[in-house]
């Protein structure tokens, strides 16, 4: 018997081993793709560079905010070996249970990859913990940095930082979620400068996660951008004091250099410390401040829309000369008939009037501005006097939003006919409607930054720069240019409200005459913005000194009643330290640094807060 | 008798010796790849895998000049004393072994570790040729006993060690038998009763509940059921539609065929409780895709199918392939070798690997078949059958074909034993047929 056709059994056998193979491998490397994904999600690693975010410095090269190393401590499952849950827990201070959910949600997310184990460790606490870490195979340190704010100042100008949000992140393309970002104040305006570029390397690593070089010879890989610093015009020393002297009041502080609507300080109070929301207590403090029945999270200084007050005077007395309907000469007696006035002697002249704040005075202005007889019916005359007007009050910057370098500012309200029109109906009103606009009050109203600038105008004569804080981006020398505008009001009749507001402060019967600084003479106005709600709101603006000034401010103090009381005195003590670095007067400081305008509404519970450790 | 025909150079088979050095280069450029190490680029670098390798690859080329000067005879005459020398040093291994990954099959003589079992099997098919050929027929009870005991006097010495994937290399014997004359029916049998085990393992895990009788047996049970089932219904068939005289011989069939599978799962499943080790049963299980344990036993299987998936149709190019070259397919300069090619050439590098050894181990069998001498023939289909087994075992083990069994792929795997013995494999080959104008044996 022979067996030679077997040959072709066993040929056959082979061949059709190697075919089954080349099937199969065929399926394994050129059709199913899972394998290929599996080697990436193995070998491969995305290391995200972040850029360390740009510092935040004053005017002096103080540092506003800067960044402190904190530390995350990082897992890879898979590298993890039997350990000590108890001791590993007590090591970073969490409970047993802690380490085991956190070590069970990495596992779940990937064995391969680093899952946070615990976030944000400080400096301090890491040194312990660095030298037991190497115990415990499969954790190790990643090293990020939080914002710091070494003068702990500033608060709502700077803003914070926190978690992208769910929007923002499919809106903006560049974010991904746990990200941070820059949240209000100069954080958020210039994010983009501040946050850089992050960079993203691909690395390929062992089975041990040691990395063992670049991914395709780094071809993929994007450089970061370092985030730039930001150079600012504030006095850190400036705001600090103005912080202090706002304490336990309610209101606000804006302080800006006429010259270049630099901002020299921006005082918003009640504040709160910048260091409440850094890190991993920002969410307990920000619900915290969020309840606090005094809302210290509200910017007054850019947000809070008062009625100017008796400073809207100036204003008018400065439209009514350019347009021409009084002149400097033109006086008109304390008519209390007309609207409510104290006692004062009979303004003869507009500087006398500005010193003596009269009401009717103004009164008679304003009418003059709007009633100019151009048409014979009274309604239709109100019109054409009232738009001519608003001109003239719009550029000083009044009615539109301030375009200070700050996220979320308030424009306040220049009423105009189509504000009138809409509230009584066409030709529903006239002057006599809207009289207290002449003094301040009624419609029209203003944003501290808003008053701010008007003292800035004052200052210069009848020009501003628009108010800003920042200076320079990336480098000191690297200036920004912010833009230079003029109002409709000449040059020369601005000397006439200078004088009034030197007489203010300077002559007997002024209404300011605590903002008195020895040696330097100080232009001044207050005003009481009226509030339906309480006690009235005192306003001080000035600027100093009066030839080449260097300093305009806005001081509001809410509920305080007349504006010399307090504005005026904590303005004074302000530009005393900024102009001569000196404060001649202690028993005034003293006194404004211990008054306490809130202690009636302070019988909420106690300010709790968990602070960061330093 | 001419001179051409005594040259052996003349007469050496060129497709195989070929095919044979293209492996041979390939097998070494990809364990270079596989334990690359920039530090130590020098090819001849003992430090490194393949210096090492470099320096067996010179061995085998030397030997294999050796045993192109040796006379047919010459082999024919060493075949028994090379078995002796085999069993001997097997029959060591144990003693004086060192255990290297749970399996005792290396002797250290001196500076080298050799594998004795990669030598026995050379032996084997020599002694196993020598005894088939110089028989009238392969018939009988006594012949198929002696051959069997030629095959498994190796193979019990080597489970002695504990190194089941060399063991069951032996089985490639096998197919020379078949060749030889050995019942069809017996391979038959055999895949038989390698589909019941699987079937077994795959059921053995559920519980299934039985119609009409209210009660859940296990999978086995089930299995058995059904076979019975079957078979009545074979019988009834029968019965109605057979002749009369070919029904005993069917009956008898089915019988067996019952009994046999009844048997045979009951015995299978305490082989499988009861002699395996735990880490074999998770292997199998892995295999069949009962398991899922990419971190435990199943890791290697899972590694290894993602560094040659990862390959894709032509590869990262070599020295390129990171998945290998990091170190996460454990075992890959040796068993493992095959993801390499897999990562770095990609589709067109594993087909052609494929190719090659199907190339090769067809070409064995042609050679054999050429042959005059009843010896050449036999001993060409043992080195076809060794070099098929272990193609299917260590390609089917990388692709997720077969349980994770320990064998080298032959010429690609790093380590000299194995290299030396597939070398005096294919060179004795060569060398005798060489011989096939001017010898008849």
């Amino acid at each position: 018997m022979r067996f030679d056709d077997r040959r072709f059994v066993l040929m056959a056998t082979v061949i059709a081993v190697c075919a089954v193979f080349i099937v199969r491998l065929f399926w394994l490397q050129v059709v199913d793709d899972r394998w290929k994904a599996r080697a990436a999600d193995i070998s491969e690693r995305k290391i995200t560079v972040f850029p360390s975010r740009g510092l935040i410095y004053d005017r002096h090269g103080e540092l506003l905010v800067a960044n402190t190393p904190v530390y995350d401590i990082m897992v890879v499952p898979r590298e993890v070996k039997e350990f000590d849950t108890l001791a590993l827990a007590q090591l970073l201070g969490v409970t047993p249970k802690d380490v085991h959910d956190r070590l069970t949600k990495a596992r779940a997310y990937s064995g391969y990859k680093p899952s946070e184990f615990e976030k944000q460790v400080t400096a301090d606490q890491f040194a312990g913990i660095s030298l037991h870490l190497h115990k415990y195979p499969g954790f190790y340190a990643q090293s990020r940095t939080l914002r710091t704010y070494p003068e702990r100042i500033g608060a709502h100008m700077l803003g914070y930082l926190s978690e992208v949000s769910q929007r923002k992140v499919e809106q903006d393309p560049y974010y991904r979620a746990g990200d941070v970002i820059g949240v209000g104040g100069l954080e958020q305006y210039y994010e983009p400068a501040l946050r850089g570029r992050r960079g993203v390397k691909y690395v390929v690593v062992d089975v041990h996660n040691n990395v063992q070089g670049k991914f395709m010879g780094g071809q993929y890989d994007t450089l970061g951008v370092e985030g730039k610093n930001l150079y600012t015009s504030i006095d850190a020393r400036m705001q600090a004091y103005g912080e202090r002297l706002m304490a336990h009041k309610k209101g606000s502080i804006v302080a800006l250099d006429p010259r270049t609507g630099g901002i020299l300080a921006l005082v918003t109070s009640p504040s709160y410390d910048p260091e409440l929301l850094v890190g991993r207590v920002r969410n307990h403090n920000y619900g915290v401040l969020q309840r606090d029945s005094l809302n210290p999270l509200f910017d007054r200084a850019l947000q809070a829309q008062y009625p100017p007050g008796s400073i809207f005077k100036l204003v008018q007395a400065l439209t009514a000369l350019q347009e021409g309907v009084i002149t400097p000469q033109t006086g008109f007696p304390c008519n209390k008939a007309l609207v409510g006035c104290h006692n004062h002697p009979m303004a003869t002249d507009v500087e006398h009037a500005i010193q003596y704040s009269c009401n009717p005075y103004f009164y008679q202005v304003f009418k003059r501005e709007i009633e100019q007889n151009k048409d014979p019916d009274r309604f239709k005359d109100a019109v054409l006097g009232l738009n001519e007007w608003e001109g003239y009050v719009r550029s000083f910057g009044l009615g539109e939003r301030p375009r200070v370098d700050l996220p979320a500012a308030k424009g306040g309200r220049v009423p105009n006919t189509a504000f009138y029109d809409k509230r009584y109906g066409k030709g529903g009103w006239a002057f006599s409607t809207i009289y207290s606009v002449s003094i301040g009050q009624g419609e029209v109203e203003v944003v501290p930054m808003q008053m701010a600038n008007l003292a800035a105008i004052f200052a210069n004569r009848g020009w501003y720069i628009d108010p800003h804080i920042v200076t320079a981006i990336g480098h000191p020398d690297s200036l920004t240019r912010w833009e230079r505008h003029k109002t409709k009001v000449d040059d020369h009749w601005f000397d006439l409200i200078a004088e009034g507001m030197r007489r203010v402060t300077e002559e007997a019967g002024g209404t300011a005459r605590a903002a008195r600084i020895p040696g330097v003479t100080v232009c001044g106005k207050t005003g009481t913005a009226q509030n339906p709600h309480g006690k009235d709101h005192a306003v001080f603006v000035c600027f100093a000194p009066m030839e080449n000034p260097r300093i305009a401010m806005a001081v509001y103090v809410e509920n305080s009643g007349f504006g010399g009381t307090w504005a005026a005195p904590i303005a004074s003590l302000l530009m005393e330290q900024y102009l001569t670095d000196t404060i001649t007067r202690p028993d005034l400081e003293k006194r404004m640094l211990e008054a306490d305008l809130i202690a009636d509404e302070k019988n909420y519970k106690p300010f709790v807060s968990k602070r960061r450790k330093r | 008798m001419t001179a051409v025909r005594d040259s052996i150079r003349a007469n050496m088979d060129r497709p195989l010796t070929a095919l044979y050095l293209l492996l041979l280069f390939a097998g070494w450029a990809n364990i270079y790849s596989a334990a690359y190490n920039p530090d130590h680029p020098n090819l001849f670098d003992t430090a490194m895998e393949y210096g090492n390798q470099s320096v067996w690859i010179v061995v085998c080329l030397v030997l294999g000049a050796a045993v192109m000067m040796v006379h047919g005879d010459f082999i024919k005459n060493m075949a028994v004393p090379a078995y002796s020398v085999s069993l001997l040093l097997l029959a060591l291994v144990p003693v004086l072994g060192k255990e290297v990954g749970g399996n005792t099959n290396w002797l250290q003589l001196g500076p080298v570790r050799i594998q004795p079992s990669e030598f026995a099997k050379f032996a084997t098919a020599l002694v196993l040729t020598r005894y088939l050929s110089g028989l009238q027929a392969f018939r009988g009870m006594r012949t198929r006993a002696i051959a069997t005991a030629i095959i498994l006097a190796p193979v019990g010495l080597i489970l002695l060690g504990k190194d089941v994937g060399t063991a069951l290399t032996f089985g490639a014997f096998i197919l020379v038998l078949y060749r030889e004359g050995l019942s069809g029916n017996i391979l038959l049998l055999a895949i038989g009763v390698a589909i019941l085990a699987v079937l077994s393992l795959i059921l053995r895990e559920s519980m299934f509940h039985i119609p009409f009788w209210g009660r859940e047996v296990s999978g086995q049970y089930f299995l058995i059921g059904i076979i019975t089932l079957t078979c009545l219904f074979a019988f009834w068939f029968i019965s109605r539609f057979v002749l009369k005289g070919q029904r005993k011989r069917l009956y008898g069939f089915i019988l067996f065929t019952l009994i046999g599978s009844a048997v045979f799962i009951s015995a299978f499943d305490f082989v499988f409780e009861n002699v395996l080790s735990e880490r074999h049963r998770t292997r199998i299980g892995v295999t069949l895709g009962l398991v899922y344990d990419p971190q435990g036993l199943g890791y290697n299987a899972e590694q290894s199918k993602t560094a040659i998936g990862s390959g894709g149709l032509i590869g990262k190019g070599y020295l390129k392939g990171t998945f290998t070259k990091y170190k996460y397919v454990p075992e890959q300069q040796t068993d493992f070798i095959f993801c390499t090619v897999g990562e770095e050439w990609g589709f067109a590098g594993t087909t052609l690997v494929v190719l090659l050894f199907g190339a090769l181990i067809l070409r064995c069998i042609q050679i054999g078949e050429r042959q005059r001498s009843r010896f050449t023939r036999i001993y060409a289909y043992c080195v076809a059958s060794i070099f098929f087994l272990h193609l299917m075992i260590n390609v089917g083990m990388a692709i997720g074909l077969a349980p994770v069994i320990g064998i080298p792929l032959p010429l690609f795997s790093y380590g000299g034993s194995s290299l030396v013995g597939f070398t005096l494999l294919l060179a004795t080959l060569v060398r005798l047929d060489a011989e096939r104008l001017s010898q008849l044996r």
